[in-house]
């Protein structure tokens, strides 16, 4: 829907604080979708979905439902998940395998997996004398403006103008080359299930919180010390004298109380993608680690390693739709439903030609923190919906972004937290500032 | 015992598990199982194991314990507003009786949740693999396979279905 009256957005963002109605508003949801979620580049999956010709996944960018399909050529195509003729959707499930061509159920068309037409039952004797004819573009299934594949993960935009997917990822790259190099191979590979949970609120209060660091000694306290009481019990009886490392995960929601928090830092981009840096799972010395560093040894030699091991990273957003825990290999695309509805899409990834423990050390962090029955998103939710409600009231206008406000450090377009101050809203600041520029931006294709 | 003792004590069984769940008596309901017990939520019926996969719930008792802290503690935030489930179950088939008195079963399910104004509904096949003990069984492993598994979840499981 193209919306011709324009509110004025740059008034509704302040350095510090946030008009409601961006989060409540429904023709402000449409202009979003238009001009941020339909324009930049969107996270479609990972390469090793459609591992075969024909293979696909369906897939919703801003308001589009598309197509990911593997072509006979090899690649990767995305597509409008919509027949050109009467506007049937052509995949009905949410994956498959297509053989070598897309059939619509309604009226025989077929398509090659690059959309083009394959065959229209009677296309001479029906069309004949008409403004279609088998070359006629139109009668393809559109094609998404521009696709692009960084280390296996799919990438579209709507928009045939903007940033190359790189030059648009910038700093933020790292989430996807922290995965990738911590494994062995170089390459990791989706575990084939996904969780998919959905919120009663807007989609950008879900990336706030992903780097809030304030909210989680808050939040999930009663999980993390529920999980503490039994991981002194576990360690007390460990001949090791440690409990397992899913405990810990747990633990130090309630452990890592507010002021330490403060240790960690976040570093903002251009775009509005964030890194949260500092990592709460230490650097373990179990066997298990010690069998995966030799394999690293051997894959990389001692310098390369270091380097791939040391890096310390928490979370990485990609603004607007993606939350990459790489250190953990897991990934939540969120896919906004209407103003007041959101859902995220949970996947986790296996490091190619890492020993099997390494796996489950980061699937015990996907099924107990990121599983529809979690640990600790459970009251994220709640709090989600209660801010919703909040924000439809008239008890107030604005959303209020100001912890460490005047104290960010801004170097080149790079925005980061002051020192000890991890818990600065400064990524929020940061993703209001992208909006504001995007939402205000007329040219096609966002930012540049 | 005769055919119709066992499914009678058996399904009795299965009535208590299921009763002390919408009780939330859930020190009890944790008793339940064995030592060694797994609560187990596969994402699709198609899975052979808990271990080594992603998993809705595979929970060992020590894992009961931290999710049953959580819900009691305080500020567990998303558990102050009015909530609670309805179980009924049915279909009760005893699929092996061992000579020691351990059986496995299958049954099916339907519960009903309410949280706040809103209803869900989770239906599927409850399995159950049941030592014999004195006082009756004890859950060696609770399979639980759910109709909606794979469907999205508008909200969260909060607790064991």
């Amino acid at each position: 829907m193209k919306t011709n009256h324009k509110p004025n957005f740059r008034k509704m963002v302040e350095p510090d604080r946030v008009r409601k109605e961006v989060y409540t508003d429904e023709e402000i949801f449409q202009h979003e979708m238009e001009r941020i979620h339909e324009t930049v580049w969107i996270y479609c999956g990972h390469d090793s979905q459609v591992k075969n010709t024909g293979d696909y996944v369906t897939v919703q960018i801003g308001r589009q439902p598309m197509i990911m399909v593997r072509g006979k050529d090899r690649k990767v195509n995305v597509l409008y998940n919509r027949c050109p003729h009467r506007g049937n959707m052509i995949c009905g499930d949410m994956k498959g395998n297509t053989g070598d061509q897309f059939r619509c159920s309604y009226h025989a068309w077929t398509f090659h997996h690059d959309g083009k037409l394959k065959n229209i039952p009677m296309m001479e004797s029906g069309y004949k004398g008409t403004r279609l004819n088998k070359d006629s573009p139109e009668l393809c299934m559109k094609r998404a403006a521009r696709v692009e594949v960084y280390r296996g993960f799919v990438f579209a935009s709507l928009a045939k103008d903007g940033p190359s997917l790189k030059e648009f990822l910038g700093e933020a790259i790292v989430a996807f080359d922290d995965m990738c190099d911590r494994a062995p191979e170089g390459e990791v590979e989706i575990v084939p299930n996904c969780f998919r949970v959905i919120q009663h609120s807007n989609w950008k209060l879900f990336m706030e919180n992903q780097i809030d660091a304030l909210h989680p000694s808050v939040v999930h306290q009663s999980t993390g010390r529920a999980a503490h009481e039994v991981e002194k019990q576990l360690a007390k009886k460990a001949k090791s004298g440690e409990a397992p490392l899913s405990y810990h995960m747990l633990s130090a929601f309630a452990t890592v109380t507010i002021d330490k928090w403060d240790n960690f830092q976040t570093i903002n981009y251009p775009y509005g993608h964030c890194v949260l840096a500092g990592y709460m799972g230490l650097r373990p010395q179990d066997p298990d680690t010690l069998a995966y560093d030799k394999v690293m040894l051997k894959a990389y030699g001692r310098k390369r390693f270091e380097e791939i091991i040391g890096v310390n990273i928490h979370h990485v957003l990609v603004y607007p739709g993606l939350s990459v825990q790489s250190p953990l290999q897991q990934l939540r695309a969120v896919r906004p439903l209407g103003v007041d509805r959101t859902m995220t899409e949970i996947w986790h990834f296996r490091l190619k030609g890492a020993p099997e423990p390494i796996y489950r050390r980061s699937l015990a962090y996907y099924n107990l923190v990121n599983s529809p029955a979690t640990l600790i998103n459970a009251d994220d939710l709640e709090n989600f919906w209660k801010c919703h409600i909040g924000l439809t009231s008239d008890g107030g206008d604005w959303v209020s972004l100001a912890r460490h406000h005047g104290r960010d450090i801004e170097k080149n377009g790079v925005v980061s937290s002051g020192p000890n101050m991890g818990t600065s809203e400064a990524p929020m600041r940061n993703q209001m500032k992208a909006w504001a520029k995007y939402m205000s931006s007329a040219a096609q294709g966002g930012l540049r | 015992m005769s055919d119709l003792q066992l499914q009678h004590e058996v399904e009795q069984f299965l009535y208590r598990q299921a009763e002390l769940l919408d009780g939330k008596q859930w020190q009890a309901w944790t008793g339940l199982f064995t030592a060694d017990g797994i609560y187990w939520m596969p994402p699709d019926a198609s899975y052979k194991t808990w271990d080594g996969q992603p998993a809705i719930f595979a929970e060992d008792r020590n894992l009961m314990a931290v999710r049953m802290g959580r819900v009691l503690h305080p500020d567990a935030w998303s558990q102050r507003p009015l909530w609670g489930t309805n179980h009924v179950v049915s279909n009760v088939v005893i699929r092996k009786a061992a000579k020691n008195g351990d059986v496995e079963v299958t049954s099916r399910f339907h519960m009903m949740e309410l949280r706040r104004d809103d209803v869900r509904h989770f239906a599927g096949q409850y399995t159950h693999h049941l030592v014999k003990v004195k006082k009756g069984y004890a859950i060696k492993l609770q399979r639980v396979d759910m109709t909606n598994a794979q469907a999205a979840y508008d909200y969260v499981l909060q607790v064991w279905v």
